[in-house]
């Protein structure tokens, strides 16, 4: 094996989105020797795609608003599932998260008397969201990236990890190579924290980027962490299908608020087809009376066309099913037919700009296409409240990649706010953590010249597999199999066509060679993909009920038995094993909070 | 749009050299550049190696010059070209080739690091602070800046003059420099700084990188010309440098 580099830190933080940012800046306050590496270059994580803002009670719209709200919506939202101490910690502490990025640079929208502004969110009961326009993500990402940068700590620009080493049973530091170069190198460290991101890639339809391919999933299982809720992934009913360009892109449900209707291939408005018992007296039966309900809210009954989230999803799914969806593998959205130009430009303009701007549609003109879209991931490693401690020793998690905060469903706004508030532990602890350990930790050379060969296996090999087909390949069948709606059936096939995958990535061949190659780094970012694909699809296959972001056709209801229950995963040898483990159980005095109306 | 076909012309090669390959790519309806060069990596050429991240013109990843122009990859859709055009596309002339459309950048990060940070004032008697919101709207336009260093590449300051990239930050930083400068609540002072290391004297308003920024900030307007105006009033306005100096601006030595 080539020679590589080897540095030494008391903590490394893998991933400089918002939660990676925020531990390095903290770990490194700490005093630790810290480390920052990233996948993208600095400041392009994923976190600056998201828009609503960060949920805080700072209670400045509505001073009524206090942690013990915050914390019923969050627990209400994630069907209480979540970790209540996780819930907890997340309300008390994210106002003064906020209040630190301004002191920090950030510039929210204000009120009138000059303070930060808040808005509306859905499932949470007070204007709580602060934000800056539409692109918080961004304000929040540059803020913690500038004041990072003269905190000494050593940033890592576009390297991957690909494995965590190991003392024994403690953290060692984490092995993997440069984008560019292609060349290794060993990071030493006593602690590891683990903030990269989500796991949309393993879906056709996602509004994820290239990175969320759930690394830190597959790198925590791989040193025997367990990975815990991984069924609960959030669908939007209506991403973009179609055009390519704008494939993965959210359609917010003010459109269909604003007169947009649902339609299968043949122009039929296909909601009225499903509205549930549940629903029935409350929703419209007849296309007329769901148009005359925009005008009047009192007389009529509501249009199926905002039927709750899941029911649409349900809905699309069961078109496309028939083979009654849109040629792309959705259904039409259309509101073009049915509101003038000037109404749609007025009322949506930021979408109506988005659309012709990123793929010339003309939403005033012409229906769009949409489905089910893969969005974010609630599971992921399993953690200690306080601490974000995993159980192995000297490896911590916050943001998208940890488990337990957000239970079944998360609330918008929630996951800004989840990651500094659990960034900022995990760098506390790990620093803690890291300063209990007098000697930095040896590693196993002769495991990383293994381990360097068969990363090399994609270039070197004699194999015809492309990656970008079993790409595709996979991303096909976790649409189609683990998509919104699941059944057993369907989950086993997918469970079988991940084997075969598996058995075809170990055929993958590349072209050209390490220098800056995405079709390299594609055959082992697959490796993830399918630790994940696989973890959820099992996870789903257990929890044989319909709870949040988990829907079973087959178990339609919410079972009492799995309302207690987290479904835990762990890695034994090369497959994953499958328990139950009862949910941490809420003291006493915080119940009466969910008493009450 | 129905699909049509075209040929890139992608320049491959690293430090030591390359060469315009030809590729033949039939572009469906809606789609960008961006696409166009995923659909030859996943056919044609599987290492050709590019920068993205959003898809979504949010992440300024995607940069790179088409047809001689700088821009944004995935916010470059193919309707705006005629079918059976070809279309060049090559990596920012500006930064050091790294490899096919990837550049080294390091330069915009560097420049970034000689910016002193952000430095408060006083809060208010309840620990937070108060701003008007017609006080924050300058500077909140300058913070939607995504970093995709086009600015940086148009400039002709650098682009042409490559030994001016030590003494020059370019429009993306001065664009940090005025958010910072004009931050209600900082009380750093960077003038002579700017002044004196960082070449804001060099740029000579051409507004080219007004025009390139995907995210329309004028910068040349509202960040470069008041930063050059404050240059003036503090260095050549005795009032002015009397003022600054006993409302306490501490001047931050240009290291
Ligand atoms: S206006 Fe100044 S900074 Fe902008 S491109 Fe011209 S010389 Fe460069
Ligand atoms: S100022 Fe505009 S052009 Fe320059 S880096 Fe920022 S977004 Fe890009
Ligand atoms: S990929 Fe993010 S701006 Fe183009």
């Amino acid at each position: 094996m080539d020679k590589y580099e080897t540095h030494e830190h008391d903590v490394i933080v893998v991933g400089a989105g918002g939660a990676g940012l925020r531990a390095a800046i903290e770990a490194s306050a700490k005093g630790a020797k810290t480390a920052l590496i990233c996948k993208s270059l600095l400041g392009k994580a994923h976190t600056v795609m998201a828009e609503g803002g960060i949920a805080a009670a700072l209670g400045n719209v509505y001073p009524e608003d206090g942690w013990k709200v915050h914390f019923r919506d969050t627990m209400r939202g994630g069907k209480m599932l979540n970790n209540w101490r996780m819930a907890q910690l997340h309300a008390q502490e994210a106002p003064a998260r906020v209040l630190e990025l301004e002191e920090w640079g950030a510039l929210f929208d204000r009120t009138k008397d000059g303070r930060i502004l808040q808005r509306d969110f859905g499932g949470h009961r007070y204007a709580r969201l602060a934000h800056v326009g539409d692109r918080t993500g961004l304000e929040m990402i540059r803020t913690l990236q500038q004041h990072a940068v003269h905190k000494g700590i050593d940033v890592f620009m576009e390297f991957n990890v690909q494995r965590l080493v190991k003392d024994g049973d403690k953290i060692a530091g984490a092995f993997g190579y440069y984008r560019e170069t292609g060349k290794f190198a060993l990071f030493k460290a006593k602690a590891v924290v683990l903030a990269s991101g989500g796991v949309g890639k393993s879906w056709k339809f996602t509004s994820n980027s290239w990175e969320c391919t759930g690394d830190g999933i597959a790198l925590a299982a791989n040193a025997g962490a367990d990975l815990q809720d991984l069924e609960f992934i959030q669908f939007h009913p209506t991403g973009m299908v179609w055009p390519p360009s704008v494939r993965g892109l959210l359609v917010t449900e003010g459109v269909r608020g604003d007169g947009g209707t649902l339609r299968n291939k043949s122009g039929k408005r296909m909601m009225f087809d499903y509205i549930p018992e549940f629903f029935k007296s409350e929703t419209a039966d007849t296309e007329e009376e769901a148009d005359r309900w925009y005008d009047d809210k009192k007389a009529n009954r509501r249009t199926p066309d905002l039927l709750p989230r899941d029911e649409v999803a349900r809905a699309i799914n069961s078109e496309v099913k028939a083979g009654r969806g849109s040629p792309h593998g959705g259904v039409f959205l259309d509101i073009a037919s049915r509101r003038t130009p000037e109404f749609i430009k007025r009322r949506l303009p930021s979408m109506y700009h988005q659309f012709k701007e990123l793929a010339d549609v003309d939403i005033t003109t012409e229906p769009m296409e949409v489905g089910p879209t893969c969005h974010y991931a609630m599971g992921g490693i399993r953690n200690e409240a306080d601490s974000t401690a995993t159980k192995v020793p000297g490896l911590f998690v916050a943001g998208e990649v940890a488990a337990g905060m957000h239970g079944a469903n998360r609330l918008g706004g929630n996951s800004l706010s989840d990651l500094v508030v659990f960034g900022r532990r995990a760098g506390l602890y790990a620093a803690e953590y890291a300063a209990t350990v007098k000697t930095q930790p040896t590693v196993d050379a002769g495991e990383l010249e293994e381990l360097a060969k068969d990363l090399l296996g994609p270039l070197d090999g004699d194999g015809d597999e492309s990656p970008y087909t079993i790409h595709h390949d996979l991303q096909e069948s976790m649409q189609a199999n683990v998509g919104i709606v699941r059944r057993e059936d369907e989950l086993k096939v997918a469970l079988d066509d991940l084997q075969k995958f598996k058995a075809r990535l170990k055929k993958v061949k590349v072209d050209g060679n390490r220098h800056f190659n995405p079709g390299w780094h594609l055959a082992l970012d697959l490796r993830s993909m399918l630790i994940v694909s696989e973890a959820c699809a099992m996870a789903a296959l257990e929890r044989k009920e319909s709870r949040g972001g988990h829907t079973r056709e087959d178990f339609p209801k919410t079972d009492p038995h799995f309302a207690k229950v987290n479904i835990v995963l762990q890695r034994v040898g090369d497959e994953l094993q499958r328990r139950e483990e009862p949910l941490p159980v809420m003291p006493d005095e915080l119940k009466p909070l969910f008493e009450e109306k | 749009m129905a699909a049509s076909n075209f040929t890139f012309r992608v320049w491959r090669g690293d430090k030591s050299g390359g060469n315009f390959v030809e590729y033949a790519v039939e572009s469906e309806e809606g789609m960008v550049v961006l696409d166009c060069i995923h659909k030859i990596q996943a056919t044609d050429a599987g290492d050709l190696a590019v920068r993205w991240n959003c898809k979504a013109g949010k992440c300024g990843s995607c940069s790179a010059e088409i047809n001689g122009k700088p821009r944004l990859m995935c916010m470059t859709r193919m309707s705006t070209f005629e079918p059976g055009a070809t279309i060049t596309v090559t990596p920012l002339k500006t930064f050091p080739i790294l490899r096919d459309l990837v550049t080294d950048v390091s330069f915009n990060y560097e420049k970034a690091k000689q910016v002193p940070g952000f430095k408060p004032g006083k809060k208010e008697a309840d620990g937070t602070y108060r701003m008007q919101q017609e006080d924050i709207d300058r500077v909140q336009e300058f913070h939607k800046c995504i970093e995709c260093f086009l600015c940086q590449t148009v400039c002709h300051v650098i682009r042409d003059h490559e030994d001016n990239k030590e003494a020059f930050a370019g429009p993306r930083l001065f664009v940090r420099y005025a958010s910072l400068e004009m931050h209600p609540l900082d009380t750093n002072d960077r003038v002579a700084l700017l002044k004196e290391k960082q070449g804001l004297g060099l740029c000579n308003i051409t507004k080219c990188c007004t025009e390139v920024c995907p995210e329309h900030i004028k910068i040349t307007d509202n960040a470069i010309i008041p930063l050059k105006e404050r240059v003036v009033s503090q260095y050549y306005d005795p009032v002015a440098w009397l003022l600054r100096k006993v409302r306490g601006k501490k001047t931050e030595a240009a290291e």
